[in-house]
């Protein structure tokens, strides 16, 4: 059993790191040049040029492409139309068309981001062909805006994920395994023959809950081992207190797991509930869509979800180097939310019926 | 009195458990009850362990109420439940080690107690638990109950699922626990375990029929038993139960117990009623009253 604890959930790490992008990369790009000139094939040049587009096909109509589209064999068809290179040397304007596939719509809003930026490069370098010298005095000022990105410089995505996973795994095991023990004993009896022993509530769970607070330590550790070598991750911030933190943040789980298992009678019930609740949590953690973007109400209901907090801290910690003062309010209502949890727990906890 | 029952009853939704039973047991006595599957006994077991709270009446465990002194009875019994439960996944050893520290003692200290049931499994003592024989899971699970040296011991169903040869060997531990002085009371299903009992209780549907030894529960059935047998068992019960003066037919091993409304009954006259219905190999004998027999009767 320990092995799968640990290297499952390890494997997700891997695995998700790597799939779990929001990087559009490798669209299959397509065109129709009914102009053929110089400056349409320079607008080809750039898309081809670009590490996101793979030009896949030159069709020589509309309608071949149009096919082609709904077979799904290309995602973008860019139209340009019969004098394109006259109609911007003599008007200064002219219309390109661009259809993309949007069966996704997330990712269809990102490729069409990028053919706008490709597009604008080439219109800028086509003016500056284009212009007189004295046109450029009159010429109105383009303002362009540079944007840094703090924390995560180059918009690495991984850097993003990496630890929100983490948290995701180290949570999963810990609330599962916590769930399902003491069900378990329910189920093959050994509950009953602890019930008789002069055993008292808080030595029992704190026995059966201190294990997987040290597997949850070990999950942890491992999994930030992988994220500095396999990814690099940044780690700014003192990895003391993410340990401070999880260790506070395991209470919260396992004292979940425990309530969870002092109401259902069968693993099977039990692990219905956790996943139950754990799907709410990941969805709604902010780690896959922004917590800003929900509605006010959903946005309320992720006050209750510790994972939200624990993708937080991790983030902050890990990639801004935030201190204690940085992350006292969450770790405080962390540490309510471990109270609130235990006592529910160990006041539910019944040695007889 | 080691332990002391007064009216308590017990239900579970709407199913009466246990129904205003009162019993007491001596100190160092062997007591049994005996009931079929469903009449309670369990149900009694989990209200004097403090499992279960009684919903009326009141019981003590050595000197101690069952509801309010829990935590003594706790330190002061040992039970062993119907079903093996203790952890699969450790040792024999580790099991003993485990309910010894529980209990805040240790195996060395009550050695002398469990020996004579402990050799027979020591070999084993490295395999896991959940890998045991019935029977030495058996002896394991009542080694774990006296580990801690309890006043009473409480076995719910012990011999259920155990051969007969280990069966045997279970009841003359148990014999030689009471000489030590504990207290026991036992639950089983089996009539031929209560002849080995010192006192028994008849219990069903939750109610207790008949408190008494073994022997004077015998001695009081009422009427003569006879062993019928003939070579077709069913029509045998068939024509015995159509038989005029019949009191009780009921199967039993391999004959039909009878008995007759009649004080003067004679074997012949129904061999020959027997005989005129086409039966072959007929053979009447009087026999022993069992306590099966009684029961039967009771529970009538």
């Amino acid at each position: 059993m320990l092995p799968i604890i640990f290297v499952l959930p390890l494997l997700q790490l891997v695995i998700l790191s790597n799939a779990a992008t929001f990087d559009i990369k490798n669209i299959k790009f397509s065109y129709v040049d009914h102009d053929k000139t110089s400056f349409s094939r320079a607008l080809i040049e750039k898309f081809d040029a670009s590490t996101y587009f793979n030009v896949i096909n030159q069709f020589s109509s509309k309608k071949e492409a149009d096919a082609a589209m709904a077979k799904g064999e290309v995602d973008v068809i860019l139209e340009i139309p019969r004098y394109f290179e006259r109609d911007l040397l003599k008007q200064n304007k002219t219309v390109i068309s661009v259809a993309i596939n949007a069966i996704d719509g997330a990712a269809a809003g990102v490729e069409n981001v990028y053919i706008n930026q490709i597009v604008q490069d080439f219109n800028k370098n086509a003016k500056v062909a284009l212009s007189q010298p004295s046109d450029l005095i009159n010429a109105p000022k383009d303002i362009m805006a540079i944007p840094s990105f703090w924390y995560n410089k180059t918009l690495n995505y991984k850097t993003f994920m990496v630890p929100g996973i983490l948290v995701l795994l180290v949570t999963m095991i810990t609330l599962f395994l916590s769930g399902m023990n003491i069900v378990r004993e329910k189920e093959i009896g050994t509950l009953e023959q602890m019930n008789v022993t002069p055993i008292k509530k808080y030595q029992f769970i704190i026995g059966k809950l201190f294990p997987f607070w040290i597997i949850g330590f070990g999950l942890l550790t491992i999994g930030l081992i992988i994220s500095k070598v396999i990814f690099n991750t940044p780690m700014v911030g003192s990895l003391g207190l993410i340990y401070f933190y999880t260790a506070i943040y395991l209470l919260v789980v396992l004292g979940m797991g425990l309530f969870i298992s002092n109401f259902t009678d069968t693993q099977q019930q039990a692990m219905f509930i956790a996943w139950f609740f754990i799907v709410i949590f990941i969805l709604m953690s902010g780690l896959f869509t922004p917590i800003e973007s929900m509605p006010k109400w959903a946005q309320i209901l992720t006050e209750f979800n510790p994972i939200k907090y624990f993708v937080e801290v991790m983030r902050m910690v890990m990639l801004k180097g935030s201190s204690l003062i940085d992350i006292l309010p969450l770790l405080i209502k962390t540490t309510v939310y471990a109270l609130i949890m235990n006592g529910l727990a160990v006041w539910s906890y019944k040695k007889t019926s | 009195m080691s332990i002391s029952v007064k009216n308590i009853s017990k239900s579970f939704k709407k199913v009466t458990a246990v129904n205003d039973v009162s019993f007491e047991v001596k100190e160092g006595e062997l007591f049994g009850l005996i009931g079929p599957d469903g009449a309670g006994k369990t149900t009694i077991f989990r209200m004097l362990t403090t499992l279960l709270i009684p919903e009326n009446g009141s019981a003590t465990v050595a000197g101690f109420d069952v509801v309010d002194d829990y935590k003594e009875i706790r330190n002061n019994v040992g039970y062993m439940p119907g079903k093996f439960s203790l952890y699969q996944d450790l040792t024999v050893e580790e099991n003993l080690d485990f309910f010894a520290t529980i209990f805040g003692t240790t195996i060395e200290e009550n050695y002398e107690l469990i020996k004579d049931i402990y050799v027979q499994i020591e070999p084993f003592k490295k395999r896991r638990a959940g890998k045991l024989s019935g029977g030495m899971k058996q002896k394991l699970a009542l080694s774990c109950a006296l580990i801690h040296k309890p006043k009473v011991l409480f076995l719910d169903e012990p011999t259920t699922g155990v051969d007969p040869v280990s069966r045997k060997e279970f009841w003359e531990m148990l014999k030689r626990l009471q000489q030590k002085g504990i207290t026991i009371l036992v639950s089983t299903p089996y009539m031929d375990e209560a002849a080995l009992c010192d006192r028994i209780a008849l219990i069903q549907d939750g109610k207790i029929l008949q408190i008494d030894t073994p022997q004077e529960i015998i001695k009081h059935y009422p009427k003569k038993i006879y062993d019928v047998r003939a070579d077709n068992m069913y029509r045998l019960i068939e024509s015995l139960k159509s038989f005029e003066h019949h009191y009780s037919v009921y199967p039993f091993g391999e004959f039909v117990h009878y008995t007759d409304k009649r004080d003067d009954f004679n074997p012949q006259e129904l061999q020959l009623y027997l005989e005129a219905k086409d039966h072959q190999n007929i053979k009447i004998e009087i026999t022993t009253t069992t306590i099966e027999d009684t029961f039967m009767e009771l529970a009538k």
